[in-house]
Formats: C-alpha cells, structure tokens, sequence
C-alpha cells in the first residue's frame, strides 16, 4: 500500500508553526536565571516533534536542523549543561531560522542553507566546548550511542528494503542454516511479546523446524498462566542474515537468554561466515570511525553522522520510490501545497462549528414550520405567520453572528509576537522592560488582526524607543527603572479596543508645538488643546525624536498607522501625561463585513451611517446656529461649537427643506473630532453588510461602500471625514472656510 | 475489527498513522496525550497500543506503564513510536512493559508490516 503523504503535509506546517511559537514564547520565559523544568520540557517537545514529523514526512533539512538543537536542549533538560543567555539568543535565531526553512518548503523554493549551517556550527561549538571539562564522558557517550544508533536504524531500513526489493540485504548464496537457542525470561509475556509472534516472522524468513524445551517447567500445581518456563531450539535455514534473525528478537534481546550460531555447511560455508563476519566488521569499523572522528574532530564527525542519517532517508526515500522524477514529483507536490496554502484556512474549535449545525437545524425547523402555514393560508394564520416570521428573524441573526464567530481569532494570535520584539528592543536599546499583556483571549476577525499587527507593531516600537526612558534617567525621575509596557485589549459594543500604554516619558507638548510651527501644520498664534497637540504626532512627515534611530524609524510611521487603522474603519488617538507615560488607543470593528448602521433619509435618498460614530441626535434651535467667519455655520452645543454640514448640500440633493429648525442634526465623532450633520429622517437601525465601492464601481468621495436595503435598494454607506472634507472644498469654493477640525472650547 | 489505539501529541503524525491503519482495515481509536489515551483505553478494551513517547500531561511511557497496571490490558501488545535514538528511552519503555517500538522517521509501509507482524 503506497499513501500520499503531501496530504498531511499542511497539517504538519501548521502545526510546526505552533510549535515554534511555542519554542519562542517559552525561550522568552526562560531569560530568568533559574531554569523551569516544565518550560524546558515543553520546548523540548516542540522541537522534538517537529523533527519527528520533518524526518517522517521527508523534510530532511529541517529533521537534520532541528537534530542538533534538539541535542544541545536535551543536555539543558538532563541539567547536564548550563542555559546562558547567548543559548537563549541561539535557540531564538533557530527558531525564526526554522520558520524561514519551513515557510520555504511550503512555498516550494529553495531552502536556504547557510543560516542553518551557521547555526549548527554554534551549536556545536556548545557541544564540543566547555563540556570538556565537566561532562565529557556523559556527553561523548550520548553522541557515540547516538552514531551507532544511526548506524542500527541504517541496517533496518535496509532490511526493510530488503522485504519489498530484494536488494541491498547480503545473502549467502545457496542458502545458510541457523541453530537458534531462545529462552524467554520468566515475565517476557508481561510486555506482551508472544513467542508465537517470533515464530511466524522466522518462519517469513525461511524453513525453520522447532523443539520445545520443557525442562523448567514447574508442576501443574505451581504453574503459572502468566509466566513462562518455555525455551526453544530452533533451526532455520534460507537466504537470512543474522541481522535478519536478531531483529525478529529486537525488543526482546533484554527478555531472554539468545544464542544464535551459525551451522556450517561443507560448500557455501566459508563464504557464508566470512560475509557475515565482514557485514559486522563494517558496522564496527563504522562505529569504531565516528568514535575516533568525534574525540579528534567534531565537525567532521557531524558531518560524517548527517551523512549517514541523510543516506538513511535516501533508503526510505528509496523505498517508497524510484529516484529522479520522484525528486521532480515532489517539488511539484510541493509547490501545489505551496498554493493551496495561500488560500489561507483557519482553524476552528469544534463548539463553534457544533453551535453552527444547531442554529441551521432551528433554521429548517423555522422554514418547514412557515411553509406548513403557508399551505393553506387563511386570515386566522397571520399572528402565527408573524410568530414564524419573527423566529425567522431571531435564526438568521443567531447564524450570522455564528457564522461570523468562525472568523474571529483570539488577538494572542498577534499579541504573542510582541514578548520576543520587546526583549530584542530592550537588548538593542539598552532599556529595562516588562511587558503586560492583558485580554489576550479577545477574540477579532482574522482580516482586521492580520492588518492591524503592523501598526501596532509600530507603536511599540515607538513607545520603547521614544516612550520609555533609560534606566539611568528612569531612576533618576524617581521612578523604577524597569519601564512597564502594557497591551491591552476588550469588547466595546461592536469594537475592540486595543490599547498600547508605556510608563515612560509621555509626549512633549512644546517640542510637538514647536515642530509643527516649524513645518507649517500650525500657524504661530494658534492656541491649541493638549489633544489637538498630541494629535499633531499623527500629521505626515512628523517625528520630534532628537536624533533618529534605526528603531522608529523617521517619523514617517505614525501618519501611516493612522491611515492603515482607519482603511479597517478604525480610529487611533493618543492620551499622555507627561513624566507618566502615554496610552496609544485602537478602536476597530470586530468585523470588516459587517456594519452596525443608521438609516438616514435626505429628500429621496436613504444613506446608512456608522452607528459607533453617531453621539446623539437632536433638534436644533435657530438661535444656537451661529456663522462665523467665511460663511460657515457652528452650532453652539454645551461647551463647544461644532461645525454644521448639510447633507442636502454636500451630496446635491433636494431636502424637505433647507431650514435646519425642521431638520434633524446628528452629532457625530470621527477622528476625535466632532461635527453635525443635517438631515431630514432618522431612520431604523440595522446591520448590514458591506459591499465594497471599489470592487463594484469605482471610489465615490464621501462614501465607504454600499449596502442592499430590505426593499432591494441600493444605500450608500457614508463616510464621515470624506463628507467633512468634501464639504471644506465646497465651502472653501464658494470663498466660505470650513476649517475641520477646529474645536476651540467656547469662551 | 481489530481496535488500535493511536497516541501522539502531534497532529500529523497521528493523522498519518490514523489514516495509514483504517485504510488497512483497522478500527482506529486517536488520543492526543497519554491521560486521554489512558482514559479512552480504560473504556474500550483495544487490541494494540501504538504511543509517542514525549507527550504533555502523561508521556508514553507512564502511559504503557498505568496500562500494563490494569488487568485487561495485562497482554496486549504496546508500541512506542520514539525517535530517541540514544537507547535509554527504548528500556525505559521496556521496564515500564512496552512490547516494542518503530523508531521515527518510518513511512507507511514500515508501520503496517510492523503492526502485522505484531497482530499475526
């Protein structure tokens, strides 16, 4: 039987890719001087199985990778060998090396090999060095145990190559005769080898006839089922080697007394014992070979073992196929896994998909329920229509949120890289950090997670390279000289929130201010709020850092984070307190598909509104409504103006009227800022699902997407700080300035 | 039908066997660690224990020993699948009661002849 085992291969990536982070999560653990046992172990495990399945599945670079840093983690777990830190650096390094080798492989190029190779030499500068000293009996004998295990496995396979092609196995010609003396210790029964079993594999192996030996047995009264008092004289001739015949008792060579000889027969004897003699000679001269190899020159010796090991595969390889188009067959192979990867595939837990299956078994009991109704339809049925109906409603918005919860993923998924980036910072920046991560198990889209790593990314960055202070500096502010990183995340409403806040210096207020009147983004005698300030930092082209490192990069980032989380329809606004640190917050949708809306009208159109953006909504008294300079028109609400848009206006259409007291304003928040927006109905409110303008038309200003309405029309989605702009151009043709945003606090 | 019990912690590779075995004709039962597998077998007798040896919660070997422990599974052939090629972990096996072992990496073939030879 021949199994294609590129179908398993996906699930190996995966779960080697878990396995890594696994490694690296608990590496990163490890830094504290005393090492865990149970962590240890863990990324023992991890290792170990990824070069189990690499070696099973074909992967030998990786198998023969993961091998040698699998050696050096053992000695750690033995407590034969001190962990240092450089070791952790190691480790790390294999590990973002092994993520690259195996990312390679899956998308079918060409695996790098010097990073590897390099790496391997470090670890076996860890293996050879210093050990001298202490451990070198313990470490020399694992690894000559380990070559000679090599060697074991190679004569198995060769057997097992034997079975199905006949070669490869030295054989006597014209047969040999064998006298085999097999004497199972009393409890050989109790690991469950049946002697049967041994029998029936010699009697594969060629003509074997058998005496029982029943000298020991005990008197019937003293007997015992479970012991065994048996002991076997067999003989067996054929084509069999005694490799043959030793690995029919492998796993019972410590369970019984085995004499296995060799009966020379007159002709084909000689040549006979003199192969079996020269078959064992080179396995000890082999093993003789490396022993000598590793005490003078290790690397050689590691080569000398890979070789051996990749000979190894190149048999099982061999095995299982014929030799150049298979090579050709499995890049192939390869690259089409490779392909299929792309289309991405999520992993789900069973409740969620159980929960699913429910909620479409309530769904087809709710339809049969209405056709049943529908039958035969009189007046009477209308309440129970209506029931149904309503049910219909409860079922479809269950599956939705269902089927929705299929995509979302917990945001550890994007939080667990930080642990790593936040310890190589702290090294590269000589800064005392400690990272607190709160909410991992907040669970978000998985496109809106895969988008939003980067900018947060950034702003971790920009917080250990800006934020957080030197050591020195930090103590001498009188605060601990380890700085606190806090990531956060929860629900609000429809959103996630996604907090980055630093204990660190805080924002500048008066370099902000300068720097931006130096750049021109703030006129000279423009007095501005703190926000308005530390929003400044999300201008284009912005940075305030004194000297520009390699970390933050140059102030090209933070405008470019802004716009990246608003392209997911979400917002980010900074909160600082200086000499206490400063909070970056991200607010997103849970979900891009998906919208929480208000229904507006304006004359004949009917738009949709984000409801997370709508604060209130009321109706306007005239004299509240002032024009300030240029034409514009505020709305005097509490203790603030707030700019007033008429939608009517904006998008060209006609409204029941243009007076706004007969209107309705909706004040709405974007971008910290806030501003009204007249129309002439509030609507329902309803989710909908986004249609995207772009794929289906083309990029309308003012407007994010588009939407089907029950009736079947088409509602556009608005989009706030185009409307606010489009409105600025408009009023600024008509000589008219509509500055936004400009909240100056009412006198 | 013959029942095996298919312990590995990694998904993969207990794929692999799964599915190697049930396309032989064999009934198939997964557990991704040894308390699981111990759990499982405890319930419903199997014939053949096929077990990695470096799991969390319980390793393959405490595995095979609390099998061994319980009167049902006195006889009944046990497998380790180990890569550990130093030796110490295949006795470690053995005094805890495994039968034998498939030393990793095998293919396909290599664990069905084997299972074959162990079940007659």
């Amino acid at each position: 039987m021949s199994i294609d085992l590129s179908q398993f291969h996906q699930v190996f990536f995966e779960e080697s890719f878990e396995g890594l982070d696994a490694m690296e999560s608990n590496l990163l653990e490890l830094e504290c001087e005393t090492v865990d046992s149970e962590v240890i172990n863990t990324i023992f495990r991890a290792a170990h199985s990824i070069k189990g399945g690499s070696g099973t599945f074909g992967f030998t670079e990786i198998a023969e990778f993961t091998h040698i840093l699998e050696t050096l983690l053992d000695e750690i777990r033995e407590g034969s060998r001190n962990l240092t830190v450089d070791m952790v650096d190691l480790f790390l390094q294999s590990v973002d090396c092994l993520r690259e080798m195996m990312q390679q492989i899956q998308d079918g190029t060409e695996v790098e090999k010097d990073t590897p190779k390099e790496l391997a030499q470090a670890f076996e500068k860890y293996l050879n060095s210093e050990n001298s000293e202490n451990n070198v009996s313990d470490s020399s004998g694992t690894r000559v145990g380990d070559a000679s295990s090599t060697v074991g496995s190679e004569a198995e396979a060769r057997t097992e190559a034997g079975d199905t092609n006949g070669a490869g196995v030295v054989v006597a010609p014209g047969g040999r005769r064998w006298e085999i003396k097999f004497r199972p210790n009393v409890d050989m029964l109790r690991t469950g080898n049946e002697p049967a079993r041994m029998f029936r594999e010699l009697d594969s192996l060629g003509h074997y006839h058998c005496k029982v030996d029943t000298s020991q047995l005990s008197k019937f009264s003293a007997l015992e089922p479970e012991s065994s008092f048996l002991a076997w004289n067999i003989s067996l001739s054929g084509d069999v080697s005694r490799e043959q015949i030793e690995e029919v008792f492998e796993w019972v060579a410590d369970d019984c007394e085995l004499l296995i000889e060799e009966i020379q027969s007159e002709e084909a004897g000689i040549v006979a014992v003199d192969e079996s003699k020269v078959d064992e000679l080179k396995i000890d001269e082999l093993k003789i070979d490396e022993r000598k190899v590793e005490s003078n020159e290790s690397k050689v010796a590691e080569i000398g073992a890979t070789e051996a090991r990749s000979a190894e595969t190149n048999v099982t390889d061999a095995a299982e196929s014929d030799d150049p188009d298979t090579k050709q067959e499995a890049i192939k192979a390869k690259k089409e896994s490779g392909k299929a990867k792309e289309n991405s595939s999520i992993r789900v837990g069973t409740e969620k998909i159980d929960s699913l299956v429910n909620l479409v078994g309530e769904l087809v009991i709710t339809q049969s329920m209405l056709s049943q109704i529908g039958e035969d339809f009189t007046v009477e049925d209308l309440s129970r229509l209506k029931e149904g109906l309503g049910q219909l409603e409860h079922n479809t918005r269950d599956l939705q949120e269902s089927v929705l919860r299929i995509r979302m993923l917990p945001i550890n998924f994007t939080f667990s890289r930080f642990p790593r980036l936040i310890r190589d910072l702290s090294r590269q920046l000589d800064k005392k950090v400690e990272l607190k991560i709160i909410g991992e198990e907040t669970e978000l889209d998985k496109t809106v997670m895969e988008k939003i790593g980067d900018p947060i990314v950034h702003l971790v960055r920009n917080s250990m390279d800006h934020g957080l202070e030197s050591p020195e500096v930090r103590l001498a502010a009188g605060k601990d000289e380890t700085g606190l990183l806090t990531l956060s995340a929860y629900h609000q409403g429809g959103n996630i929130v996604i907090q980055v806040k630093d204990d660190g210096a805080g924002l500048n207020k008066e370099r902000i201010l300068q720097k931006a009147v130096e750049n021109g983004l703030v006129g000279e005698k423009e007095t501005l709020s703190a926000e308005q300030i530390n929003d400044l930092v999300f201008r284009p082209g912005f940075s305030t850092a004194s000297e520009i490192t390699d970390v933050s990069g140059r102030g090209v980032g933070m405008d470019v984070v802004r716009r990246n989380i608003q392209e997911l329809n979400g917002t980010v606004e900074v909160v600082s307190e200086e000499g206490k640190g400063c909070v970056f917050t991200i607010r997103l949708p849970l979900t891009l598909a998906i919208l929480d809306g208000q229904l507006i009208r304006v004359g004949d159109c009917t738009y949709i509104l984000p409801l997370v953006s709508i604060i209130e909504s009321l109706q306007v008294e005239p004299e509240l409504v002032s024009h300030v300079a240029g034409g514009c028109e505020v709305l005097s609400l509490r203790d603030e103006y707030i700019p007033i848009v008429n939608l009517w206006d904006t998008f060209k259409v006609e409204p029941d009227s243009k007076s706004i007291e007969d209107s309705i304003l909706i004040v709405l928040e974007s971008e910290n800022h806030k501003v009204g927006l007249v129309v002439d109905e509030l609507m329902a409110q309803q989710q909908v699902v986004i249609k995207s303008m772009e794929t289906n038309y083309e990029r309308v200003g003012g407007v994010s997407g588009a939407t089907i309405l029950g009736d079947g029309r088409v509602s556009l989605i608005l989009d706030i700080v185009g409307i606010v702009k489009m409105a600025g151009t408009q009023a600024s043709e008509r000589g008219k300035v509509l500055d936004f945003p400009s909240k100056h606090k009412a006198a | 039908m013959t029942k095996i019990l298919a312990v590995d912690d990694s998904t993969s590779m207990r794929q692999m066997v799964t599915f190697t075995l049930k396309g032989a004709g064999y009934d198939v039962i997964e557990a991704a660690d040894g308390q699981e597998a111990f759990d499982k077998a405890k319930g419903d007798q199997v014939d053949l224990v096929l077990s990695d040896v470096n799991m969390p919660v319980m390793d393959g070997i405490t595995l095979i020993k609390s099998l061994r422990g319980l009167d049902s599974y006195k006889f009944t052939p046990m497998l380790m699948l180990t890569t550990e090629s130093a030796g110490d972990k295949k006795m470690e096996g053995k005094a805890a009661g495994a039968t034998g072992w498939i030393v990793k990496p095998f293919n396909p073939d290599q664990l069905l002849s084997t299972i074959k030879k162990v079940l007659g």
